[in-house]
């Protein structure tokens, strides 16, 4: 493709006669009607070659009155399109022709397909910043005012994207009409347009001058977070961020805090969640003073709200509302006013709040240090061990670390133990997985002592689980506990286990074996590798299931690099080329892949 | 006559539903087919033939299916079509059958793209090396063309049979609800919905009532209602939480007893519920009666139009044939002062809300022709029959009206018997 579009780049020099090197361009051409959808896809996709072969010239007055036409297509190929038109600048003759772009963005804004609508406008927002002051008034802002008073939804929902990008550059006057456009919209008739602009209004808050901020956007904003629509009122939580920080404290207070105070009481639980959700950036938003007159209060009120889902949400916000109290004082608030609405949570009756307060909880510990961790934290910790639901449990030791930093995990390990036996036979194998994930860890932080003593058989007792999934992901784990313990202990206590079911009545146990030493082979070394574990997969060449056979051979390809080159040839080769004459045909292939693998033919 | 039933029972009509302009009528039948009438620009020079209805676009919506797990045939038959607020040029309407609910576009095209550059307009090769300029195709214009794409298929959502849709008016979202459970869907989301409702008691033979027919205020996004086969109607807050289980009004007639007899529970079934244009009200209809209710009174309705009373004493035997059961709907004209419903024999009723009168009228072709003024019938209940009246004893039970529409704006109302569609509209002066 690149060579086709060598003339192309010299404008008008395409149309030279019979040359080869427009025949791939013509098929992309033709392509863009094809009736399959995935060819016109890959013509779409290189639309600039196709661009740069017609040259500046035609593709502004052939090329793109099609592309404006185009819009019965399929969405994906739209949506490629919308794409590709945000980078065209170039290829219609520079930023004093990037206004040719916009009718086909202009259609494409207004399609009923959302991601199509909001890659077109994307690429408008791009296209808009190659313009010159004098192109983005005479074309870019007559586009945005046809947008914001079309006569569908979908072109004014459009329109709310396009306002922040034009309103920097645009002269006094124009800015005027620009506010007054997305004034209009901020009360449409539907609501999909009145959220459109809800979700905009932070970004136009942002280019906005302050005066204008303080005089029409807080207006709006206060309309909006009071909208009849629950769905536009959540939004307006999320403006509700950006104009903060715009304001000085004093007006912050006078007009924003109303609405926010509002919104944290919304008679709709959604709108409710959407501030737990955003508790957080509310919080950096409005600063330590506000936060903690007015926003821990509100927090309080949150955790303890009658629909779950807000708890929930407002669970998941303890930690980092924790966190980003000043450091001064902070141990107080906690203490006295966060503390005990987190206790009563731990007995919730939905289990989601329970388990998203699990995943937080153990942080407060780093925050809140040793002692009031001991007094306060860890009984918490331990009822939340003992939950009912296994997500809950899982939650607390998924996060151990935090603790284990400020108080060790000693303190914990009478719990754990029981919790993690619990887990570790659940009869759901997905929480047996879940648990088995987070062994490695827990080895780290109880030490090997601890482990060999409490948690070693049950490593192993997972190897001869009925559900596959556990006996691989057991296998696994194996790995990585002897790559945290070494080989020596390895050597000591999981080697002679694992070799042992080499010999069980079970082949499906026997193949195990096969599946831990291909994971343990390369932690433990040549040595244990070829002293050990090679005799046990040479004796197995002989098990009477095929399936035990042909995993052998996969077993020797895998460990054959690890091993030295005498006993791969007389130890190993041997045993490959018997397996290769074997009467199951699946045997035979995998010690063919092995013997040209290991190069031993 | 069974065999000639046969023949056509994939012609069955089971849902008639104009769009919000009134523009377009929409029909589902039992064939999984869904048939979209315009109406004609209005005319000039024959002014009598004002905005006459013709085919639009017909195509294929669901086809039959096999449950394989549930070991289950899932039947083509369209239970509803609603149509979505008009959003570009395009048209958008959902149709459902008992298990998928699917967003069908209606687009217009008028262009097509013209010019190859390697083959002619009839597809035969050009030698390549004749090509010595490129040609960008031109977009020329065409026969008008209607085309019906699927853009969303909602399914694996519902255990039990889907009764009814409803698109709320944040205008993004939309229920489904079946026997036992109401779903919430994003209209741009197929692969999840949050279960709003769910009455499936944990021991299936606790199960004492179903839910029959759900729909959305028309201007308030959070409330709902749904009716039930208890003659009870539910209204639901979805501000107040996420699972909607309790609900916040409970609108229910309390029982005369001396009208109680074995058919009570069943005749007071709901079989559908219509909130006014307005939002001010919500009508039901039960087996022999329309109910209209003040959104602010749960203790009674409003009003109570008798539909066919005169079936009351027939109620024995349309329980042996199963009439019992039929599901009529009902609707409100476009300034919400009369009613509309079906009954039998082809007849349809409308109630005058503000003068009390109301009037039957049939819907047939051996009786109305074509553009003629439709004659007021009535049905004697019992002792002497006066001319022009029909005994209850020769209604004819096959010959149902379950599915009615009205305009919105204009006195255009369609009916729809067996497998035929009428389109009545006001008299033209």
């Amino acid at each position: 493709m690149a060579g086709a579009a060598g003339p192309g780049r010299v404008p008008g020099a395409a149309g030279g006669d019979g040359d080869d090197s427009l025949y791939p361009i013509a098929v992309l051409i033709d392509e863009l009607r094809n009736e399959d959808v995935q060819l016109r896809l890959n013509s779409i996709k290189k639309l600039s070659t196709i661009a740069l072969a017609l040259g500046v010239e035609r593709t502004r007055t052939e090329l793109l009155p099609f592309l404006t036409d185009t819009i019965y297509d399929e969405d994906e190929v739209l949506l490629a399109l919308a794409e590709q038109l945000g980078n065209f600048t170039v290829l219609v003759g520079g930023p004093d022709f990037a206004h040719c772009l916009l009718p086909p963005l202009e259609s494409l804004a207004t399609v009923e397909e959302t991601v199509v609508r909001d890659k077109a406008v994307e690429s408008l927002r791009q296209i808009s910043q190659e313009h010159t002051p004098v192109a983005l008034e005479a074309h870019f802002v007559p586009l945005v005012k046809r947008l914001a008073s079309g006569d569908w939804f979908t072109s004014r929902t459009s329109a709310c994207g396009l306002f922040s990008v034009c309103y920097p550059r645009a002269s006094s006057t124009v800015k005027a009409e620009i506010r007054q456009h997305f004034c209009s919209l901020c009360s449409d008739d539907t609501p999909m347009v009145r959220r459109a602009a809800a979700s905009k209004l932070g970004e136009f808050a942002k280019v906005l001058e302050l005066e204008s901020v303080k005089n029409e956007i807080v207006p709006l904003f206060t309309n909006l977070a009071s909208d009849e629509q629950d769905s536009v009122r959540l939004l307006a939580v999320e403006a509700c961020v950006s104009i903060a920080q715009l304001l000085s404290q004093n007006d912050l207070e006078t007009l924003v805090m109303p609405t926010l105070r509002q919104a944290a009481e919304d008679k709709s639980w959604r709108v409710r969640y959407m501030v737990a959700d955003k508790f957080s950036e509310l919080q950096k938003a409005v600063g330590p003073e506000i936060t903690q007159n007015d926003l821990v209060p509100a927090f309080q009120n949150l955790l303890k709200d009658c629909e779950a889902e807000v708890r929930a949400a407002a669970a998941h916000k303890v930690k980092e509302l924790c966190e980003n109290l000043p450091v001064d004082g902070r141990e107080t608030i906690i203490m006295n006013h966060i503390l005990p609405f987190v206790k009563e949570l731990v007995s919730d009756s939905n289990q989601h709040v329970k388990s998203a307060l699990a995943s937080v909880i153990m942080g407060l510990s780093t925050i809140l240090g040793k002692e009031n961790t001991i007094e306060h934290l860890l009984p918490l910790f331990l009822a939340q061990l003992k939950d009912e639901c296994p997500e809950v449990r899982l939650n607390i030791i998924s996060n151990l670390d935090c603790v284990n930093e400020v108080i060790g995990i000693r303190q914990l390990s009478q719990s754990l133990l029981p919790a993690i036996v619990e887990l570790a036979e659940d009869a759901k194998w997905r929480v047996r997985l879940a648990i088995i994930e987070y062994m490695p860890l827990l080895a780290g932080q109880l030490g090997v002592e601890f482990f060999d003593e409490k948690l070693n058989s049950l490593c192993m007792a997972w190897l001869v689980d009925h559900v596959y999934a556990i006996r691989e992901a057991a296998t696994n784990n194996l790995m990585k506990l002897v790559e945290k313990f070494g080989a020596d202990w390895a050597q000591n206590t999981i080697v002679p286990k694992v070799l042992g079911m080499a010999n069980d009545p079970n082949y499906l146990h026997r193949m195990t074996t096969l599946f831990c030493i291909n994971a343990l082979s390369e932690a433990c070394g040549q040595e244990i590798t070829t002293k050990q574990m090679l005799p046990i997969v040479l004796k197995m060449a002989g098990d009477q299931v095929a399936n035990v056979r042909f995993n052998v051979a996969k077993s020797l390809q895998k460990i054959g690099p690890i091993l030295d080159s005498s006993a791969l040839h007389v130890e190993v080769k041997p045993v490959l080329q018997k397996l290769g004459q074997d009467e199951d045909m699946d045997v035979k292939y995998f010690a063919q892949e092995a013997i040209n693998v290991l190069a031993l033919a | 006559m069974p065999f000639g039933l046969a023949l056509q029972s994939a012609d069955i009509i089971s849902t008639v539903e104009f769009n919000h302009s009134g523009e377009l009528l929409a029909t589902g039948d039992k064939g999984g087919r869904v048939v979209i009438f315009q109406q004609e620009q209005e005319n000039k020079t024959q002014t009598h033939s004002r905005g006459e209805y013709n085919v639009y676009s017909t195509f294929q919506s669901h086809e039959p299916e096999f449950d394989y797990l549930k070991s289950l045939e899932i039947e083509e038959k369209i239970n509803k079509i609603r149509w979505l607020p008009q959003k570009n040029a395009a048209q958008f309407l959902l149709s459902t059958n008992d298990k998928t609910i699917k967003l069908w576009k209606i687009s217009e095209r008028d262009k097509r793209p013209e010019g190859y550059n390697l083959k002619e307009e009839d597809g035969r090769y050009r030698d390549p090396t004749t090509v010595t300029t490129l040609r960008v195709p031109v977009f020329r214009p065409m026969d008008l063309m209607v085309e019906a794409s699927p853009r969303r298929i909602f399914a694996n959502a519902h255990t039990y049979h889907i009764n009814s849709i409803s698109i709320n008016s944040d205008y993004e979202t939309y229920l489904s609800a079946d026997d036992l459970r109401i779903n919430l869907w994003h209209l741009e989301i197929t692969d999840r919905s949050f279960n709003i409702v769910d009455i499936k008691p944990a021991n299936m033979e606790e199960l004492t009532e179903v839910i029959t027919a759900a729909e959305f205020h028309p201007n308030s996004c959070n409330t709902f209602v749904y009716s039930s086969s208890k003659g009870t109607i539910r209204l639901c807050d979805m501000r107040a939480s996420a699972l909607c289980d309790r609900h916040s009004k409970l609108f229910e007639e309390p029982e005369d007893p001396s009208n109680r007899s074995f058919f009570s529970e069943i005749i007071s079934s709901i079989s559908d519920v219509k909130f006014s244009h307005s939002g001010r009200y919500m009508m039901t209809r039960d087996y022999l009666s329309v109910k209209i209710w003040d959104l602010n009174m749960e203790n009674r309705p409003v009003e109570t139009y008798q539909v066919h009373e005169y079936l009351r004493s027939k109620l024995c035997s349309l329980y042996e044939n199963d009439c019992i059961f039929d599901k009529f709907e009902c609707c409100w004209n476009g300034s919400d002062s009369v009613v509309m419903t079906g009954s039998y024999n082809n007849f349809f009723r409308m109630f005058d809300r503000n003068t009390k009168r109301d009037i039957t009228l049939e819907a047939s072709r051996e009786n109305n022709k074509p553009r003629t003024v439709l004659k007021p019938r009535k049905v004697c209940a019992s002792g002497k029959r006066k001319k022009d009246e029909i005994s209850v004893d020769s209604l004819d039970f096959n010959k149902k009206i379950l599915h009615t529409a009205w305009h919105p704006k204009e006195n255009i109302i369609a009916v729809a018997t067996t497998n035929n569609l009428y389109i009545f509209q006001d008299k033209v002066n």
